[in-house]
């Protein structure tokens, strides 16, 4: 889908197995598949349907999303930073593509 | 949005008939069955876990809700309903800090927000909170 864009924002870790607080946001409409348009005709559903955390290659959070998360999906956590490193964040839309974001911890 | 009176009146119908036609044992078959998939069939015992929703909710395209559940493997969250009751799950990875996510979700109409945690030692623990909602966030 075109015009999709990731935001995240992350604490900077000061040391080593520091927690740090993640805030991402996704621009999506999130069709949930219930709505109709103008005609009556259902707008099929195209949501973002997975979205993962992961630091240095493991995992932080996995979480599954079904239609009735809103438009432009927010998610809140923590980590844990074992060492420095770097944050992928992907993020898995019905249509088949990936939006990626990454975020350095250096300390 | 614009519509016309004839659209007005069958989506008028159609809202009641839904509300008239699918009791609320209906919703609770759907939130069971739901609950079920989930825990495998093992009993939620109440507690041990925190649920964050506001008690009213001006609008239910996005009413923010946080989880939170000391040593949970997972969590996830129903709502009870929508026309579907899966919301959103979370699985905590190793280098989770704690079990604790939030995000924003939609609300039909006034309902139950139930949030279900998987334990590590694989029991599982619930908790469920009333949202009243001003404007739905579902469909037109």
């Amino acid at each position: 889908m075109e015009g999709v864009r990731p935001r995240v924002r992350v604490d900077s870790a000061t040391e080593a197995g520091a927690t740090v607080e993640v805030k991402t946001l996704i621009s999506h409409p999130m069709e949930s598949g219930q709505r109709r348009n103008g005609d009556g005709d259902l707008i099929p559903r195209q949501i973002i349907n997975r979205f993962t955390a992961e630091y240095n290659g493991e995992m932080v959070i996995d979480v599954t999303i079904e239609p009735a998360v809103s438009t432009n999906p927010y998610f809140e956590f923590d980590a844990t930073v074992p060492e420095p490193g770097t944050f992928t964040f992907t993020w898995y839309d019905d249509d088949g593509d990936v939006y990626t974001s990454t975020n350095d911890q250096s300390f | 949005m614009n519509l016309t009176r004839r659209q007005a009146l069958i989506t008028a119908m159609s809202a009641a008939a839904v509300a008239g036609i699918l009791p609320r044992s209906a919703m609770a078959t759907a939130l069971d069955d739901a609950m079920a998939a989930f825990t495998g069939g093992a009993e939620a015992s109440e507690g041990g876990i925190i649920l964050t929703a506001p008690e009213i909710a001006e609008n239910g395209n996005t009413v923010p809700v946080e989880v939170e559940s000391e040593g949970a493997t997972r969590i996830t969250i129903f709502a009870a309903g929508n026309p579907s009751p899966g919301v959103v799950t979370f699985a905590f990875g190793p280098l989770a800090a704690v079990s604790r996510a939030s995000t924003r979700i939609r609300l039909a109409g006034t309902q139950d927000v139930v949030a279900v945690a998987e334990m590590a030692d694989g029991s599982y623990q619930m908790i469920a909170q009333e949202v009243k909602v001003t404007i739905g966030g579902c469909g037109g």
